[in-house]
């Protein structure tokens, strides 16, 4: 009849208390955190007093998960970037002009002498002055190519080139641009992560999203334009040869140099060499600090082939001037007094000491390979979301409150079973939650509130199902019995069509609706175990302890 | 005692007026349609781009003076309303400033934004910003589309679920009774503007997952009814088995409504749109379930041996349907 066998029984008992001990941390929300924080941080940079007073604020030996808080309910800001993979192209190109020229140079009896003409972003274009030669002209490039190092690719070549009429057009094959998408992808999210990781706020989110996309979320930071004005920034540091200084910002720099407007001065424009002598790239160290005249400014170290180029062009260009750019703009164009052989130097111009600080950051994490441009953003204020954490905790106890006892009274003892079910439901969420490191979002809430008026459900199921097969006048025990069996497919149809939805909501949705998918189909998973399991517990240990001879449901 | 919502044992004819409820669920969608078509939906950023301030100040809000102070800066269409919430108290004055999304851009430049909270504080120096949201075009319109295909992927799987655990029959009409629920819900949200955003389309999955939950549990005792009784008319059947489950669909949907109403009520003004579409939905969803998915089972008619079912192939269901 009704029958549990003991190993069942420990079982059940032992899932639901695991389920409360890992979500009990949470009632303790600020102490876990500040015992968390401080145990991270001396796993990081070792004890000191304080940080162990922080971490004994919270015993070792208990769990210590907690369910993380969306951004909407502790504020911060949420941005969504999309990286230029196309800009990776143009530099390519750039790159293998040298290399092109140099190869047809060779050709010069076939195709005469050679011209890098303007061309569409991504390609590069030599006019020969022979066409007649154009086939000796492309069988060389072509022999430049390289192979394509990606999973699918294997065999094909890294460059197009044809010919068009006397234009010998080069161009990154379709193979070798993924793999520089996916090579400029990786690399800006890592460049992301390391400038979010200097300002060193808790737990950023940095994904890549889509082909070319980065979600970037940081907790407790002020707003989304503190934070895009630390990741936009491209911040490659080049220095550069200066061949004219002017005011003219439509001057022809004439081939091979550019034309860069100064960061401080309207109006002051430079002509510049465009093949830097060093960038940032051999950058190994920056730091701000101030300069001879108190002046806040950026010092920085070159790796070794970095100081020996800088030296050795410093060296030759005694008393010219040359040019510090960041992302296309003149920082300052000092005059080399001396050599500077020791491969470190400072950077001045007019900044603020906040300025310097975050040179001094972008310097160090690195530049990004491409231009951000940012699709998305949303700052939420941490008051916001303390009000709305506030509002969702009140809510759920009031709804908390209202199905208890309305469960009571429809139900009577059966009702408190439930009811103790009920409890027992939302602890395993917020356990759940907190195992799978979850977050927490305000449609979330809803979600548990919701949860909260729907987990009844099974129960009222099974109940009304008891109460029907009390009806046909057998025994309590049999109509209980036959109450859980025939109610069970019920239960099940209509859970898992809940389910499929929410599945479908946390695969499409993202954000704060993938927050209320998770807790919706967690608490869809708890409620069908705490009514079939739980309940059903007890009830047999009642039954077997009273006996009854009638029931009332 | 108990409480009881429904007397114990009911037998109430839900057939008897069914040109009529079903005829109104008929007329409803339609208009949703009309509304849909003539009104639009009033949507948020996260689907037509732009900029949404949020605004907190001790001074009451003066939305014409802030119309004013906006009109100046030239951002296209600029709208403002007032924020009320029964938790908010007299210092606490809140509005929403939406701005269109901005030629060229896709998320706003920060320059526009400060100019916007200078202007603001120039027509109130107590003004806060407690959260700007900003969503390009580009995002807004890929959002569009993934939302429209989670309610269409959503409504398909439980097509296919209800059809394998039942009959074409019951899917059929649990699917009208879910597109019923949805067109109802947009048409609501057209009617009275409110503000139609991604966490909408959230709800509007839930109501979909909810209206079934109870749609299921009625057709589940339709199958078993049909497996006890034989010889009985299918009206009569469903009748009987829409009866026998009401207790249970009554008490399931006002402990969920006793749980939602607590949320609208103290849940403060962020997820009040969301939750109102899911009170609306429980609603729509339970009567939809009695009222619409029986009906269309009833239209339909169903293949009535299920003690030698499985073995009969799909081709049977059709030929032995009897209505």
């Amino acid at each position: 009849m009704l029958q549990i066998a003991l190993w069942k029984r420990l079982s059940i008992l032992m899932v639901v208390l695991a389920g409360l001990a890992l979500a009990m941390p949470n009632l303790f929300y600020e102490r876990v955190e500040r015992h968390n924080d401080a145990a991270k941080a001396i796993e990081l940079q070792g004890a000191t007093p304080e940080l162990t007073a922080e971490r004994a604020g919270w015993p070792g030996w208990l769990p210590n998960g907690l369910v993380n808080l969306g951004l909407d309910l502790r504020g911060g800001a949420h941005l969504l970037a999309e990286v230029q993979v196309a800009d990776v192209y143009a530099d390519r190109m750039d790159g293998m002009w040298p290399e092109v020229r140099d190869t047809l140079r060779e050709q010069r009896d076939a195709v005469g002498p050679i011209r890098r003409v303007d061309a569409p972003p991504g390609e590069l274009h030599v006019r020969i002055a022979r066409p007649e030669g154009m086939e000796a002209a492309l069988a060389a490039v072509r022999d430049l190519a390289r192979p394509t190092v990606t999973l699918t690719g294997v065999g094909s070549s890294d460059i197009e080139v044809r010919g068009e009429g006397d234009l010998v057009i080069v161009q990154l094959s379709e193979a070798e641009r993924l793999a520089t998408d996916n090579r400029t992808i990786q690399q800006s999210l890592e460049i992301v992560r390391r400038r979010v990781d200097e300002v060193g706020t808790r737990e950023p989110t940095i994904q890549r999203q889509g082909a070319d996309r980065i979600l970037i979320q940081v907790p407790g930071i002020g707003s989304a334009e503190e934070l895009k004005a630390l990741i936009g920034t491209t911040a490659r540091l080049t220095f550069q040869p200066v061949v004219s200084r002017t005011d003219n910002p439509n001057e022809s720099p004439g081939p091979g140099n550019v034309l860069y407007p100064d960061i401080e001065d309207d109006g002051v424009y430079y002509v510049l060499e465009k093949a830097p002598v060093v960038s940032g790239e051999e950058l190994t160290d920056a730091q701000p600090a101030f300069d001879q005249n108190g002046q806040p400014s950026v010092t920085f170290r070159f790796n070794p082939a970095g100081a020996r180029k800088f030296g050795q062009y410093t060296q030759e260009n005694v008393g010219s001037p040359f040019a510090i750019v960041l992302d296309d703009e003149v920082i300052s164009a000092p005059v080399i007094r001396e050599a500077i052989l020791g491969g470190s130097g400072q950077i001045t111009g007019n900044f603020t000491v906040e300025e310097s600080t975050q040179l001094a950051i972008l310097l160090r994490a690195g530049a990004l390979p491409a231009e951000l441009v940012f699709l998305e953003e949303r700052t939420i204020g941490p008051e916001l979301g303390a009000d709305s954490i506030e509002a969702g905790k009140i809510a759920c106890i009031v709804a908390f409150v209202a199905v208890l006892g309305f469960m009571w009274a429809s139900y009577g003892l059966f009702g408190l079973f439930a009811n103790i079910a009920l409890i027992v439901n939302v602890g395993l969420i917020f356990g759940l939650l907190s195992l799978i490191g979850a977050t927490l979002t305000l449609p979330g809430i809803a979600g548990i509130v919701l949860t909260i008026g729907m987990a009844v459900d099974a129960n009222v199921l099974i109940f009304e199902r008891i109460r029907e097969e009390l009806k046909s006048a057998r025994g309590p025990a049999r109509a209980i019995e036959l109450g859980y069996e025939r109610a069970l497919s019920a239960i099940f149809d209509a859970n898992i069509t809940t389910f499929i939805t929410a599945t479908i909501l946390f695969a499409m949705g993202s954000g704060p609706v993938k927050g209320f998918a998770v807790t919706l189909g967690l608490g869809i998973l708890t409620s069908v175990f705490t009514a079939i399991y739980v309940t059903r517990l007890m009830i047999v240990i009642w039954m077997e302890r009273r006996r009854p001879k009638t029931i009332t449901v | 005692m108990r409480l009881k919502l429904v007397p114990s044992d009911t037998n109430w004819n839900f057939f008897r007026f069914s040109r009529v409820t079903f005829g109104a669920s008929m007329v409803a969608m339609v208009a949703s349609v009309i509304l849909f078509f003539v009104m639009g939906l009033n949507y948020g950023i996260d689907f037509r781009g732009g900029t949404t301030i949020r605004t907190e100040s001790t001074q009451p809000v003066d939305v014409g003076a802030y119309r004013d102070a906006l009109a100046a800066l030239n951002l296209g269409d600029v709208a403002i309303s007032e924020v009320f919430d029964p938790g908010f108290g007299p210092e606490k004055n809140v509005a929403q400033v939406r701005i269109q999304a901005q030629d060229g851009e896709e998320s706003v430049t920060p320059e526009t934004i400060n100019a916007v909270e200078a202007a603001l504080q120039g027509v109130d120096p107590s003004i806060t910003f407690p959260s700007v949201e900003s969503v390009g075009p580009k995002v807004s319109g890929e959002l569009v589309q993934t939302a429209i295909l989670a309610v269409a992927l959503s409504i398909f799987a439980v097509l296919v679920y209800i059809w394998l655990r039942f009959e074409w029959q019951f899917s059929l009409g649990a699917v009208i009774a879910l597109i019923h629920d949805v067109t109802l819900t947009i048409g609501v949200f057209a009617l009275l503007q409110i503000r139609f955003d991604l966490a909408i389309i959230a709800a509007l999955l839930t109501i979909v997952g909810y209206s079934l939950n109870d749609t299921v549990v009625v057709f589940d005792r339709v199958r078993e009814n049909l497996r006890k009784y034989k010889r009985m008319e299918l009206q009569d059947l469903l009748n009987l088995s829409i009866n026998e489950t009401l207790s249970r669909t009554m008490m399931t949907s006002f402990t969920t409504l006793l749980a939602l109403i607590a949320l609208i009520v103290l849940g403060g003004d962020v997820i009040r749109g969301f939750v109102f579409a899911m009170i609306w939905g429980v609603l729509v969803g339970t009567y939809s379930s009695v009222f619409v998915a029986s009906n269309i089972l009833l239209m339909l008619g169903v293949k009535r041996d299920w003690s030698k079912d499985q073995d009969g192939g799909a081709g049977t269901q059709f030929a032995t349907a009897d209505t």
